[in-house]
């Protein structure tokens, strides 16, 4: 394989031919960080490989953990280029710094950024090689570029004559590049937006999908770790005797983590950590109980906290209100609960780190990984494998860092695979939250004024992260992500304050599905709807009339009042709730239908939900994102909790976090507002509404005002 | 040393009785489309068919498999009614992350074979047992009832 930089027109393209007469472009997109880059050399990001055969292959960098982008990249790939889609490939791109997500700062997939970071450059990539494949065309049949057209992948002579885009690569790779693609109107799109099934259906329907838990490597043992019970708590001593003779055990070492049994298998090493007789130094975590974060939460919420954002003067538009309302909204600690255990497979040799597994964070694993290793970033070799569910747990580091240590220490590649319980016990948890609202309506019922105060950990410390890495305007002491979905207040309101104090309990916090937006809408919508009840005013009318100024909000609310009825009568003992939130780009509005049983069971009949994500590459998973955020957030709101009692995590396994299961699955449907904005995320701003338009529907239904999640009638 | 069937092929590990099968299948026959999700019979990852009946691996021990057949995921696209319902799942492009879906699958091979034609409760009851935590349940609803119809079809 030759490769020459073509740096003399444009710093954007590498050419390399390929052996057997293929093309692979590279090219170096540039993307803005938030973050201070470096100007680098010369570093492609996106590649795409033609081959004679006619196969396309767009290698991605991005994971694949159910959202669908090893089918959204390409389809942007593929508009441009008039690829035959028949003949798109996906293939996993290993970690390398030149696929940086510009959102971040390094590798990673999160945030629903992945079509939001890619639609324009991915697009540009494909415009470019398409040029490139006409120009070769164009001098194969000594004609002009203007006489040939692309489609299909083919290109076509207007004499009717064609050449493939495989025939075409060899030539292509010897063309110049073009300085400027144009893109094609919106009108002319002939995928996106239109759809093209998931490229990876085949592998997941037949078993032959490889997650992380599926890795096998030469040599490789598997390890189970003891881990503390107690957050912070430290191996007193260990006594290994009896494990070391077990069947299969190979080994007995500690990590940081804890004490990790390697074994032949999976099984044995699970019976030989089971069988460990560890003393355990709980430290100051052994008091931690819920009770008491509640009360600590509870008491700080009522005190001030530091002020985010100050519209007016709310403290005084309080103070003089005809009519006011208080309330004390409450969320819990929440585990993912990803299908795939938390696993890792790395090996640790003299010459660096390998690893294979179900990440999120590749770029994150190679600077962290190093320091762990003691290696170079570049010596630190990721291979992704596909996820089984991420939702933000698999953004950590902590099963990477298991495999690592245990692989060093036992110099062979160890598969670390975390027992469901550990993964529920495994401190990396949505924080709980406690938010006051104090609001003031005027002598209309519309807002006058609304003040909060949440309190709860910051991910971005826990995260090593900046405040601001949310993306959202940054305040002075303020992490945007505990208080994201407040301070986008969008109700005209003329003051407004959000205030925040951060209290670190000992837990483990981390990125869950929507942030700080799951609990953040539900209180702000919760909250709204009880102003909206307070002005005597119909839920929906209330939050229409006071969108005025956010015709992005109000139009995603409106189309989902009226796919679902709003209004109309329902039968006996139903009632039906609205909920409305922006995150990640995106404008969600959802009207749940629901009914409380006489014994207090709470069920939700039907989930109507409008989408306004600007432009979208894939309608269809566009749909199934709305409706797996629907369900993740229903399981979360009827049942997700975690709780500590003497420091312990009382939850171990789905009988005791239950998650929603088919007989409980509503109807859902989802609208999706046309539009040409530029794409928001799709994978997480579904989530946020659930909770709200299930406590409004569960207040209309029942006059019982929820403002606690888990909800519990009784 | 336990000798069973699997997917039609004679198969033995010389392991523990007591070794659940799903790691049996896992680490001793290297076959990774059977998922771990929980160990304890609450996920439904991990179903395989034993003499044709759904069963949890993860908490089935290798001895009650000893003789008999196992079907799994690698397997079961062999079958009618398996080619049948891994047909619906493609057409409806059925899964997300994926991880749970050999389980799903399995359990709603299991239930077509038994019933061609599964009302809304039959799938409720067969399928209450398979989580999935991207929340395709109602794509595996539709899924299972295209296949029952192309099972009719194809009678």
């Amino acid at each position: 394989m030759s490769a020459m930089h073509n740096e003399s027109r444009r710093d954007f393209l590498k050419i390399s031919a390929l052996a057997g007469g293929g093309l692979l472009l590279g090219f170096a997109i540039p993307g803005a960080s938030r973050f201070a880059q470096a100007a680098g050399e010369f570093k492609p990001n996106v590649f795409i490989r033609i081959t004679p055969d006619n196969r396309v292959t767009v290698i991605c960098g991005l994971s694949e953990m159910g959202q669908g982008v090893h089918t959204a990249i390409p389809m942007l790939v593929a508009e441009e280029l008039d690829a035959d889609w028949s003949k798109i490939k996906v293939e996993q791109a290993p970690a390398d710094p030149a696929f940086k997500n510009p959102f971040m700062g390094f590798q990673a997939t999160g945030g629903s950024s992945s079509v939001r970071a890619n639609w324009e450059p991915m697009r540009k990539a494909g415009a470019t090689a398409r040029a490139m494949l006409i120009a070769a065309a164009a001098e194969t049949w000594k004609t002009d570029k203007s006489e040939c057209r692309a489609a299909n992948g083919m290109v076509v002579h207007k004499s009717g004559k064609k050449l493939s885009y495989g025939r075409l690569a060899a030539k292509a790779a010897e063309q110049p590049v073009p300085a400027e693609v144009k893109l094609k109107d919106r009108k002319d799109f002939g995928i996106l937006g239109k759809g093209a099934k998931r490229l990876d259906t085949p592998a997941k329907v037949n078993g032959s999908a490889m997650f992380g838990m599926d890795v096998r490597v030469p040599g490789m043992l598997t390890a189970v770790v003891a881990r503390a019970p107690v957050a912070g708590g430290k191996v007193a001593s260990f006594n290994a005797d009896k494990v070391k003779a077990m069947s299969g055990v190979k080994n007995v070492v500690q990590i940081g983590s804890g004490v990790a049994v390697v074994a032949d298998s999976y099984w044995n090493a699970k019976q030989g950590r089971d069988a460990l007789e560890i003393k355990w130094d709980d430290g100051a975590g052994a008091s931690l109980s819920s009770e008491g974060i509640r009360k600590t939460f509870g008491e700080l919420a009522e005190k001030e906290g530091t002020v985010g954002i100050k519209a007016g003067d709310a403290s005084t538009a309080l103070a003089g209100a005809a009519k006011k309302l208080e309330a004390v909204y409450e969320a819990p600690y929440l585990a993912h609960a990803c299908m795939e255990p938390m696993n890792c497979t790395a090996s640790v040799t003299a010459n660096g780190v390998e690893i294979w597994g179900s990440v999120q964070a590749p770029g994150l694993l190679q600077i962290i990984l190093s320091q762990v290793a003691g290696v170079k970033p570049e010596q630190v070799k990721v291979a992704t494998t596909m996820l089984g569910g991420g939702f933000g747990r698999r953004f950590g580091l902590d099963f990477a860092i298991d495999a690592v240590l245990t692989s060093k220490a036992v110099g062979a590649p160890v598969h670390v695979v975390f027992p469901r319980e550990d993964d529920i016990k495994a401190h990396h948890y949505r924080p709980a939250s406690v938010a006051k609202f104090q609001g003031a309506l005027d002598a209309a019922g519309n807002p006058a004024a609304a003040r909060i105060h949440a309190v709860c950990s910051s991910i971005s410390d826990a995260a090593h992260m900046p405040y601001e890495a949310n993306g959202l305007p940054p305040m002075k002491g303020v992490d945007g992500f505990s208080v994201e979905g407040l301070t986008e207040w969008p109700y005209a309101t003329p003051n407004l304050q959000v205030e925040w104090t951060k209290n670190e309990p000992p837990v483990g916090v981390w990125f869950w599905r929507s942030v700080g937006h799951s609990q953040n809408i539900f209180f702000v919508e919760g909250f709204v709807d009880e102003m909206a009840v307070a002005a005597g005013k119909d839920p929906y009318e209330y939050r229409r009339a006071l969108l005025g100024k956010n015709p992005r909000y109000k139009g995603a609310l409106e189309l989902a009042a009226n796919k679902a009825g709003w209004g109309k009568p329902l039968p006996a003992g139903r009632g039906r709730g609205i909920a409305v939130g922006l995150s990640f780009g995106s404008f969600v509005a959802e009207v749940a239908e629901v009914s409380v049983a006489k014994d207090g069971k709470l069920r939700v009949h039907r989930v109507v939900c409008a989408v306004d994500c600007g432009s979208t590459v894939n309608p269809e998973i566009v749909k199934r994102q709305m409706e797996s955020a629907i369900v993740f957030g229903l399981s979360a709101a009827l049942y997700g909790e975690i709780t500590f009692k003497d420091g312990k995590v009382e939850q171990s396994n789905f009988n005791d976090y239950p998650v929603l299961r088919m007989s409980e699955m509503p109807k859902v449907e989802v609208h999706i507002v046309p539009s040409m904005e530029a794409p928001g995320g799709v994978g997480e701003p579904g989530l946020p509404p659930l909770a709200p338009a299930v406590v409004n529907a569960v207040f209309a239904a029942t006059g019982k005002r929820l403002r606690k999640l888990p909800l519990r009638m009784v | 040393m336990i000798e069973f069937v699997v997917n039609g092929k004679r198969a033995r590990a010389d392991v523990p009785g007591d070794t659940p099968l799903l790691w049996v299948l896992r680490d001793t026959l290297g076959m990774t489309g059977t998922k771990f999700g929980c160990g304890q019979a609450l996920c439904g990852a991990c179903t395989v068919h034993l003499d044709g009946q759904p069963v949890r691996s993860c908490t089935t021990p290798v001895s009650a498999a000893a003789g008999k057949k196992v079907a799994t995921i690698e397997g079961i696209g062999a079958t009618p009614i398996g080619k049948k319902v891994q047909a619906a799942w493609t057409a409806l492009d059925v899964p997300q992350c994926g991880y749970c879906q050999s389980g799903q699958i399995m359990s709603a091979v299991a239930l077509l074979s038994e019933n061609p034609k599964p009302s809304d409760a039959d799938i409720d009851k067969a399928m209450d047992g398979n989580i999935c935590r991207c929340g395709t349940y109602n794509q595996i609803r539709a899924a299972i009832k295209d296949a029952a119809k192309s099972m009719t079809k194809g009678a």
